[in-house]
């Protein structure tokens, strides 16, 4: 038997990709299934077609991890970010394949894509423990206080994800969500959702603790209506979300106040991203603490 | 899976001696437990949806013992406790009130003001735990002063707990006679629930043997669990226990209450606990006067999923007291 008979009478062994909730991969509550297929338009997987049951299951686990994410030391948080990108470099071949299959591109771009996916990991993980020096800090004051402003997270975001970088803009939203301490929620790009079910998986081995990211597939006005209107979500990030879609879930997100990052275009995801995607999710805590100095007359120890 | 209901002749007998309350509790069926388990689960399988679960939700709210036994309870936090018992969604006054708050003894008359404080007088009830809560290990005297101290505070209900080393040594007349003078301790005035904690009889045999001495006893309620060991509540021998009340007033024509508690934190699984009652003890139970949850946490799911089928919106938990 030579090798090539071996090989054609192997039986394909599917990937049954699932979503990603709670650290755990469950598949879609409502049972459904859609078909993704590549650029050309040849059939690539089935992948779950998440309801709005799914949706509040990933805010349910979001918030559950929100506690311990957001009070993690930044220095732990970024150990834990750049895990991640060590993670997706051991599987880059995979993640050349799935991009290359589902945006169309040839392998080296599609390479040059998952490059810059891992080095946003990296450049994201170093932010983590240098963001609260940049936007935060001490306050000049007319008075004998200490005042003091840092950056807090805003709690479970609702992310979006860019319906055409499939990769390198899912990470390049999702990873400054949490690189600040938030937890997320992420609605993957409807037509190729694939690269985000895959990148699930690295994010289970890589020490992020599970419901800090949970990753959703489906119909992405169906997912995310129910996540704009939800009242225990914090934020919503529109990245991914059309012109009458995004007008839609900010009026829902209204109701409870979110914050709202409306889409905005982006001509290339390679350029170096800017801390605005983080800010958009912190907010800033300022306190007051007296110097402990007294006046003029007392003494001054 | 119909227990063989003994005539109400055979019961009057049955506590006579030892030996023969011993004869017939161990004379009770054996339990199938793949089969209860099996019974139970699938009985959780049932989709309750639209008006059905707004009639759920709002009916396992008016069935909940708000409780706290807790060693850090202060009674700024029972007085919080007794208004979200009155008025549990302070954005929606059509909310039901719950029926009663679960306390520690000494708490009782701060429950009571604070319930009357809120307007639910006579409304929601006060209940306390009593008989040396919840490992049930003082001497008889200490027990029934503890019940006595409860009732005289003003508590409309006292969940005792029995002797389960008592029980599991086989001495089952030790626990009957304990149950009778905790209940003769009640007086009128107030309703017992017997706890058996569940989770220390080891076997479903020990849970209906249980049950059954329970409300041969006198008890008015029966009760799974403190909430204070590993398992509480369980779909199965809650289960086995409404079989125990539907047989137990077949045979006597005498009605036992059955409350669940400990475990139960979401409103589906309350909704799974009502399938069960209305399936197998009827809808004679659907009454918050027979059917209790002993629940904290549990409160503010089914509030929160109140407002979800009010508003459409999915609610979190900013938008409920905390406790």
């Amino acid at each position: 038997m030579s090798d090539k008979t071996v090989k054609t009478e192997r039986l394909s062994v599917f990937k049954t990709y699932k979503l990603y909730i709670g650290g755990k991969f469950p598949r879609s509550e409502s049972g459904r299934v859609y078909e993704v297929s590549d650029s050309t338009g040849n059939w690539l997987a089935n992948a779950p077609q998440a309801s709005r049951k799914d949706a509040r299951d990933a805010v349910v686990a979001a918030r559950k991890a929100f506690g311990g994410w957001s009070g993690a030391t930044a220095y732990n948080r970024g150990q834990v970010l750049y895990r991640v990108a060590e993670m997706l470099e051991g599987r880059r071949e995979q993640f050349v394949n799935e991009v290359a299959a589902a945006e169309g591109l040839s392998k080296a771009k599609a390479a040059a894509v998952v490059d810059a996916t891992v080095d946003r990991w990296v450049w994201y993980a170093g932010w983590t423990d240098k963001i609260v020096q940049v936007v935060g800090g001490a306050n000049p004051v007319a008075g004998p206080f200490f005042n003091l402003s840092t950056p807090e997270p805003t709690g479970v975001v609702a992310v979006v994800a860019p319906q055409e970088s499939s990769f390198l803009g899912l990470v390049s939203v999702v990873a400054p969500v949490i690189a600040t301490g938030n937890t997320a929620v992420v609605v993957a790009s409807e037509k190729a959702p694939l690269p985000a079910l895959s990148l699930a998986e690295v994010l289970a081995t890589s020490d992020v603790p599970g419901g800090v990211v949970n990753v959703l597939s489906g119909r992405t006005a169906q997912i995310a209506a129910p996540l704009a209107a939800h009242q225990d979500v914090n934020a919503i990030d529109l990245a991914g979300a059309d012109e009458a879609l995004a007008k839609e879930l900010e009026i829902a997100a209204a109701d409870n106040l979110k914050r709202v990052l409306r889409p905005q275009p982006v001509d290339d995801w390679f350029a170096t991203p800017g801390i605005d995607r983080m800010t958009a999710f912190l907010e800033t805590k300022t306190v007051w603490h007296t110097t402990g100095a007294l006046g003029a007359a007392g003494s001054s120890y | 899976m119909p227990t063989t209901a003994p005539t109400a002749h055979a019961l009057s007998d049955v506590t006579a001696s030892d030996g023969s309350l011993r004869r017939f509790l161990h004379g009770l069926p054996g339990v199938d437990a793949v089969g209860l388990e099996a019974r139970a689960a699938s009985l959780g399988t049932r989709s309750i949806k639209t008006t059905a679960k707004a009639y759920a939700i709002d009916l396992a709210i008016s069935m909940v013992d708000l409780t706290t036994l807790e060693g850090a309870d202060t009674p700024g936090k029972v007085r919080a406790l007794g208004a979200k018992a009155v008025h549990p969604d302070p954005t929606d006054r059509s909310a039901p009130a719950t029926a009663a708050v679960c306390v520690y003894p000494d708490l009782v008359g701060v429950a009571k003001e604070a319930i009357a404080a809120a307007g639910g007088a006579g409304k929601v009830k006060v209940a306390s735990v009593a008989t040396a809560f919840p490992a049930g290990r003082a001497p008889l005297e200490v027990k029934l002063a503890d019940v006595r101290a409860a009732v005289a505070a003003g508590a409309d209900e006292v969940d005792m707990v029995i002797d389960r080393g008592a029980f599991l040594a086989g001495r089952y007349l030790k626990v009957y006679d304990e149950v009778r003078a905790v209940k003769e301790a009640c007086g009128t005035s107030a309703r017992l629930k017997v706890i058996f904690e569940t989770g220390e009889l080891s076997t479903y045999d020990n849970i209906r043997r249980a049950s059954w001495l329970g409300m041969l006893a006198g008890a008015d309620f029966i009760k799974t669990s403190t909430g204070k060991v590993a398992v509480n509540a369980t779909p199965a021998n809650t289960l086995l226990m409404l079989e125990a009340v539907r047989d137990f007033r077949a045979a006597t024509g005498v009605q036992v209450g059955v409350k669940p508690a400990g475990g139960i934190r979401t409103s589906k699984d309350a909704v799974k606990f009502l399938v069960l009652v209305n399936e197998t003890a009827g809808e004679g139970w659907l009454d918050p006067h027979w059917f209790r949850f002993g629940a904290s946490s549990l409160l503010n799911d089914l509030l929160m999923q109140r407002q979800k089928l009010a508003t459409g919106r999915y609610s979190g938990p900013d938008y409920v007291t905390v406790d």
